[in-house]
């Protein structure tokens, strides 16, 4: 492995030090919250935890937990820093995202600590290149207390039945409208556009329908420009869970399984966009 | 209205959708008691398609008896119903179309596999009936073949080739790249083909014609054709009438009918077939609005408003126009001498002469009541030479 020839005594200089054999799996679930430049990465213990926002009303998650990572050090309880995440996509792939079989980028991501570049160690057959990424002052990430004790209606589907509605959405329509109910239409996807809406149904007893647990009829909105982006992490996910809370905030939750089979979650949460009187 | 499309009858009407969609913007929707039928024409009106599906292509098709109803929507909202063919075939059992005329909705829905229910309520605009006037039966030569047969032979062409000229003698048929400038001949590559008439399921030829015509629409044809086995029958006569395109089976029936170059070296003949029973226009057809009537117009010879914005008539209930034969040939000629030299930067449909469309009229007593004066010109060889400017 060339990149441990890289001098071991500089890592103890590093507050987070991660290893991947394959930076893929990184950069795969990235690319599933790219919606905006920038992203705050958040490391603990349990992994990193990478946050992009939009219009303070959208906020996405990806969680890449320690044991995805071949090694995985943290110097301190919690390391923070914000980078422009379309960069660090850019470098990922510098050697050109090479989706052949056996043919895989090595990964050492190093961060010296507040004020220093994220550096990124990245080397296939051979060939090592080094980018160091300036990281900016992190901000706050909102918190959208959505709380598991407040959920109101949940429903766990296979995705493959979601990709093929989001794929079909009408995009002239500004509003994805979600409803949620115990009885019909139980789960719909509706749609309002130029030349007509349309309204997608899921019945509580489909085989694509993992779990249903519908205690309230719910009808929200949310804007489908900041809806649209989480079809990247639809397209990857094998499961998705959708939950509403009392406020009508929307959490997405995607399983995502990467190349070596581990299991890694993308969670989306998003603010209703007005109140919706009861057809 | 209500009808039920259910399995692989799914597909068809999809791919009938998409290959509609290739000929214009807009989807005509004409509930008739010998079946649905699906149109669409061309911002020239050079190129126009007809799907006539029989009532028994559905497990279920009831229209209303008194009430006629015809709309016309969005090409491209449809298309999102059947936006995937893929996943139509894989996933969708049936496919439930119906009226909602209290909310002006025409509504598709699709049960899928799994139980998923799609819905769209799709707006719509009333509309005149489209209809384009031709007679195949009049046609000098009538050839059919298999659709591999002749997808194998525009796969030749590139797809940025506008137009092909097919020839035909007794024996054989030629299809050729068109090229426009005589000059630029030289230039460019040629590609020919050449089909023996053993190739052809029928090869019956009375007039030995070279006709030139748009590729894409007929290449849109043929992956219909292609997708449901069904042999094309090509109708063609001489240059400058309408070449009918079209595949039938016991439940479904399409007609493309396309433009021709006109033959500006060849004398002004007499017109034929269709166009010579010409019943003469009567006093009823009248009314204000160009479009419920004048489908294909020449307005550099009636100035009039522009042909596909103006609404649609309130009124439905209507007859056919007949068929107009004067085609001011002469006319024409003169006008292409004058325009010599703007030919090179129209776009290329613009020789094309515009199809004749018979057309219904609103018969309504409101309407005004002035005789049509121009009703005799329905088209020329070129669009609007004032609206070009």
């Amino acid at each position: 492995m060339p990149l441990s020839t890289i001098s071991q005594s500089q890592d103890e200089q590093y507050v987070l030090l991660a290893i991947l054999d394959n930076a893929r799996n990184l950069s795969n679930i990235l690319k599933a919250i790219t919606c905006k430049d920038h992203a705050i990465f958040t490391a603990t213990a349990n992994g990193l935890k990478v946050t992009v926002e939009d219009s303070k009303c959208m906020q996405a998650n990806a969680f890449i937990q320690a044991d995805v990572f071949q090694e995985f050090t943290l110097k301190e309880d919690l390391v923070v820093f914000q980078i422009n995440l379309t960069v660090l996509l850019d470098c990922l792939n510098i050697f050109g995202g090479n989706t052949a079989a056996g043919v895989s980028t090595a990964l050492r991501l190093c961060y010296r600590g507040y004020g220093h570049p994220l550096t990124l160690f990245l080397e296939e057959g051979g060939v090592v290149t080094v980018c160091k990424i300036n990281t900016q002052e992190p901000e706050e990430p909102i918190d959208f207390e959505f709380s598991s004790s407040d959920v109101t209606n949940k429903v766990i589907l296979q995705s493959e039945s979601l990709k093929e509605a989001f794929s079909e959405l009408d995009m002239t329509s500004e509003v994805l409208q979600i409803t949620m109910s115990p009885s019909q239409p139980y789960f719909r996807l509706s749609t309002f556009g130029n030349s007509g809406n349309a309204h997608y149904d899921y019945p509580k007893d489909s085989d694509m329908m993992e779990l249903f647990q519908c205690n309230k009829t719910q009808t929200n909105r949310y804007k489908m420009s900041l809806l649209k982006p989480s079809t990247k992490a639809l397209a990857i996910s094998c499961k998705v869970s959708v939950r509403t809370d009392s406020r009508g905030v929307l959490s997405l939750q995607y399983l995502v399984r990467n190349d070596d089979g581990q299991i890694c979650f993308v969670e989306y949460f998003c603010c209703p966009d007005e109140e919706v009187e009861e057809e | 209205m209500q009808c039920v499309v259910t399995g692989g009858n799914v597909k068809v009407l999809g791919k009938a959708i998409h290959c509609l969609s290739r000929i214009g913007d807009e989807l005509y929707v004409e509930p008739q008691e010998d079946g649905l039928a699906l149109r669409s024409v061309n911002s020239s009106r050079s190129a126009y398609a007809c799907f006539l599906f029989a009532p028994l292509f559905f497990s279920r098709y009831s229209i209303p008896k008194e009430l006629s109803f015809r709309c016309k929507m969005a090409i491209k909202s449809v298309q999102t119903v059947f936006r995937s063919l893929a996943t139509l075939e894989k996933s969708v059992e049936k496919c439930h179309i119906s009226l909602d005329e209290q909310k002006d909705r025409l509504t598709f829905t699709l049960h899928c596999k799994h139980g998923l229910l799609k819905t769209h309520n799709l707006s719509y605009q009333d509309s005149e009936s489209l209809e384009a006037v031709f007679d195949k039966d009049s046609c000098a030569n009538v050839l059919r073949a298999q659709p591999r047969v002749l997808v194998d032979t525009v796969a030749h062409f590139p797809t940025s080739l506008e137009e092909v000229t097919v020839t035909v003698n007794d024996e054989r048929m030629w299809v050729r790249n068109y090229v426009e400038d005589e000059s630029e001949r030289s230039k460019v590559m040629l590609t020919e083909l050449c089909l023996a008439a053993d190739e052809f399921d029928q090869f019956a030829i009375k007039a030995h014609n070279s006709i030139t015509f748009c590729l894409k629409e007929f290449r849109g044809l043929l992956l219909f054709a292609e997708s449901t086995g069904l042999p094309v029958s090509m109708y063609l006569d001489e240059p400058g009438s309408p070449v009918v395109l079209s595949v039938t089976d016991s439940v479904l029936e399409g007609n493309f009918v396309l433009a021709t170059l006109s033959d500006d070296r060849s004398p002004p003949k007499s017109n034929r077939g269709a166009d010579a029973e010409q019943p003469q226009p009567s006093d009823d057809f009248m009314n204000d609005d160009m479009d419920s009537y004048l489908i294909a117009m020449d307005t550099s010879i009636a100035p009039g408003p522009s042909t596909s914005d103006l609404p649609a008539p309130p009124v439905a209930a209507s007859r056919k126009l007949p068929a107009p034969n004067n085609r001011s040939r002469r006319h024409s000629e003169e006008e292409e001498e004058e325009d010599g030299e703007e030919d090179l930067e129209r776009p290329p449909d613009k020789k094309f002469r515009s199809l004749f469309f018979g057309s219904v009229l609103p018969s309504s007593p409101l309407m005004s009541t002035q005789p049509v004066t121009t009703q005799e010109v329905l088209a020329s060889d070129s669009e609007d030479e004032t609206e070009a400017e």
